[in-house]
């Protein structure tokens, strides 16, 4: 009974912890401007089943595909196994699916513990990608300390829960063999059975271990889904609204901003009339409240695998410029503001901004707009709307561009081109063959 | 060969409507290399009698570079004022060989108004080739020469045209080779996003210099390009790694010209 009542407390405790920081994420998302993405729910469930729940992007990478897709698989699947737990817990019960279930619990339990395997051996081998052999793609200005942990700790901690998972299971099965208590014969251990041998033989001693590991186990998963929101594992969750709110254009489509549209129109035409439709309250983005929530949701969604900075031509030839720092300094930054709102309240003006505290100019002038690191990202993020928005800030707000850029503005305005020919010799090249 | 180029402004006057619209692009009246590039595109469509014309004086930068520098209200101007002049002479079907004028009209005019069916000329010359209206004969052999083709990144990634350039040179009998990036994977020629009109932020090197690399490890002879500031890019790169002697970079248009002797 106590030992029910703890259980309640802690899980209850787990879940109101966690809506109350998801529930600060969801806010902070929202500070962004509106972005219109509700069209087409029918291509946009078909890209999120194809891209987010089939994974189809991360396949240019094989091996990090298939270790990645045993632990997703995993995760998802072994989640079942949680539900059981969870039931357990709250009534007392033992493993009570074993019963209804039947046969099919002893396939579902055996399965688990395949995929336990998997998900470890997955682990191990991440984190050797990370730490022995230190692959490229994990390096980087941006990646300081903390987004190196941070990647460590998620691996070790998968790790030791699928460690406890499997000896739990594994004490479990030596009491049934026992026909100790209450453990009844339930399930099948094709992992477990192996390192059974290793564990003690005394009843007392099994009972601990299975009970120690079945609360590591749980309370280690409520812990790790409190540890997510300060995490870039958070990506588990915003995959899937992420992918569905993808940019369905063309990539190489920008937007056209209707602010300037109005303008533009009024200027070449002095009888036109714009409709109010509530200026902004500036060009471009400077600051992350400029963005639109769905800049923001990629921000929070990010899991920092530097797919697009290893394909970013700026990058890979040395430049300041790496797309993943773009989506983490916004992340950044947008905690910051949230923090700010919790600690002082609305419109709290802390003297800072995305641009220059966070994103140096040379990163912005770095960029070919090349779209190669939306095309890599295998949940669909756009780090380059989020370049393109700051620098319609830079040159509209400020008039900053780069020397040269403002020379080619000029021709194009004065010339009708980019460089400085008269537009009276745009018909030359026909007569000289 | 004397090229008779009619303007959209002596066409209109004559009563006269050309089935497509030759968009020329900055570059490809400007610049010597691409102007070679732009005669040629008007001898393929001279070749197989389509009837075509020029704005001539009256176009403009589709303001491409000013858009993707964040000069929106630069970008909005010369957009509005392109769409006067296009829907003035009741334009319906452009072709151009800039990617980025093609997917500047093709995806940011429709916003603004300017709506019309708009064309790289890799797709004008994969369509000819699949109605027999264009061959790989009567010119230059290609026989055994290994070509790689670079993906411009506005008609790649940006607007998922990959297989049109191909088309042009699989008709050819020549070795056609892939670079490691290629496709979805191509890497830029360091031009995009108003590169091509600033120098490059400090690095270890040119981004050119990195996708020449990629040219030679293919092995590839001739560097097939599809755009005129790729074409400015990967010449730069070759001549500065001394390798002109082993390989060409040549516009599509133009090994269409070669291949059928025009």
């Amino acid at each position: 009974m106590i030992a029910q009542a703890i259980f309640i407390i802690i899980l209850g405790a787990a879940i109101y912890l966690f809506a109350k920081n998801a529930g600060k994420i969801r806010r902070n998302i929202l500070l962004g401007k509106d972005a219109d993405r509700s069209d087409q729910p029918a291509l946009r469930w078909k890209v999120m089943a194809k891209v987010a729940l089939g994974q189809t992007k991360m396949v240019k990478r094989p091996v990090a595909a298939v270790m990645h897709f045993f632990i997703y698989v995993g995760f998802i699947i072994i989640n079942l196994e949680v539900l059981e737990i969870m039931i357990d817990g709250i009534f007392g019960s033992h493993r009570i699916f074993s019963h209804p279930l039947g046969g099919l619990y002893n396939l579902l339990i055996g399965g688990f513990e395949v995929l336990a395997l998997l998900v470890l051996t997955a682990c191990v081998v991440f984190l050797c990608r990370r730490n022995v052999v230190r692959l490229k793609r994990f390096s980087g200005i941006e990646m300081t300390e903390w987004p190196k942990s941070d990647a460590n700790y998620i691996l070790i901690i998968e790790i030791l829960l699928m460690t406890a998972f499997l000896t739990m299971n594994a004490a479990d099965y030596k009491l049934q063999l026992l026909h100790f208590g209450h453990y009844v014969t339930a399930g099948s251990f094709p992992v477990s059975s192996v390192i059974a041998p290793l564990l003690p033989n005394g009843s007392g001693a099994l009972v601990m271990l299975e009970r120690g590991c079945w609360w590591f186990h749980i309370i280690g998963i409520l812990a790790f889904l409190n540890y997510l929101p300060y995490s870039k594992h958070f990506h588990i969750l915003l995959a899937f609204p992420n992918v569905y709110y993808s940019n369905l254009n063309e990539k190489g489509k920008f937007t056209n901003m209707a602010s300037v549209t109005n303008e533009v129109k009024a200027m070449l035409d002095s009888s036109f009339v714009p409709e109010n439709t509530g200026e902004p309250a500036r060009f471009g983005v400077k600051d992350v409240t400029d963005l639109t929530w769905k800049n923001l949701m990629e921000a929070y969604t990010c899991t920092e695998c530097g797919r697009c900075t290893s394909v970013c031509p700026a990058n890979i030839t040395g430049k300041l410029l790496s797309p993943r720092k773009i989506m983490m300094d916004t992340r950044d930054r947008l905690t910051e503001v949230g923090n700010n709102i919790d600690k002082h309240g609305k419109d709290h003006d802390d003297g800072k901004a995305l641009l220059d505290n966070y994103i140096t100019r040379e990163e912005l002038w770095a960029c070919t707009t090349c779209n190669a690191c939306v095309d890599a990202c295998p949940v669909n993020i756009n780090p380059l709307e989020i370049i393109t928005e700051m620098r319609r800030y830079v040159v509209m707000e400020e008039s900053q561009a780069p020397a040269s850029l403002n020379n080619m503005f000029g021709n194009v305005e004065n010339n009708g081109a980019p460089w400085k020919y008269s537009q009276a010799d745009r018909l030359n090249w026909a007569q000289n063959d | 060969m004397n090229l008779q180029i009619p303007t959209m402004a002596q066409m209109a006057a004559q009563d006269q409507q050309p089935e497509i619209l030759f968009w020329v692009g900055c570059a490809g009246s400007f610049d010597e290399r691409a102007q070679k590039i732009t005669r040629d595109i008007c001898k393929i469509l001279d070749h197989v009698g389509i009837s075509f014309a020029v704005l001539g004086t009256e176009e403009s930068c589709t303001g491409d570079p000013a858009k993707r520098a964040g000069n929106e209200f630069l970008f909005q101007m010369m957009a509005m004022t392109n769409i006067a002049v296009l829907d003035g002479y009741n334009v319906k079907k452009i072709v151009t060989g800039c990617p980025h004028c093609f997917n500047t009209i093709k995806n940011e005019y429709p916003g603004l108004g300017g709506n019309y069916e708009v064309i790289h000329h890799s797709q004008l010359i994969q369509q000819l080739i699949d109605e027999g209206k264009l061959k790989a004969e009567g010119g230059e052999s290609f026989k055994g020469k290994k070509i790689t083709f670079h993906d411009p990144c506005y008609l790649g990634r940006g607007n998922g045209v990959y297989e049109a350039p191909r088309a042009a040179l699989e008709i050819l009998d020549a070795e056609l080779v892939e670079m490691k990036r290629c496709k979805s994977n191509g890497l830029c020629c360091g031009a995009g996003g108003a590169q091509m009109f600033k120098e490059p932020e400090p690095g270890k090197k040119d981004i050119n210099m990195e996708r020449i690399g990629d040219v030679i490890e293919a092995k590839a002879e001739i560097v097939a390009a599809g755009c005129p500031f790729c074409m400015t890019m990967l010449t730069d790169g070759v001549k500065h790694q001394d390798k002109e002697q082993e390989i060409q970079v040549l516009d599509i248009a133009e090994i269409t010209v070669r291949a059928n002797g025009l």
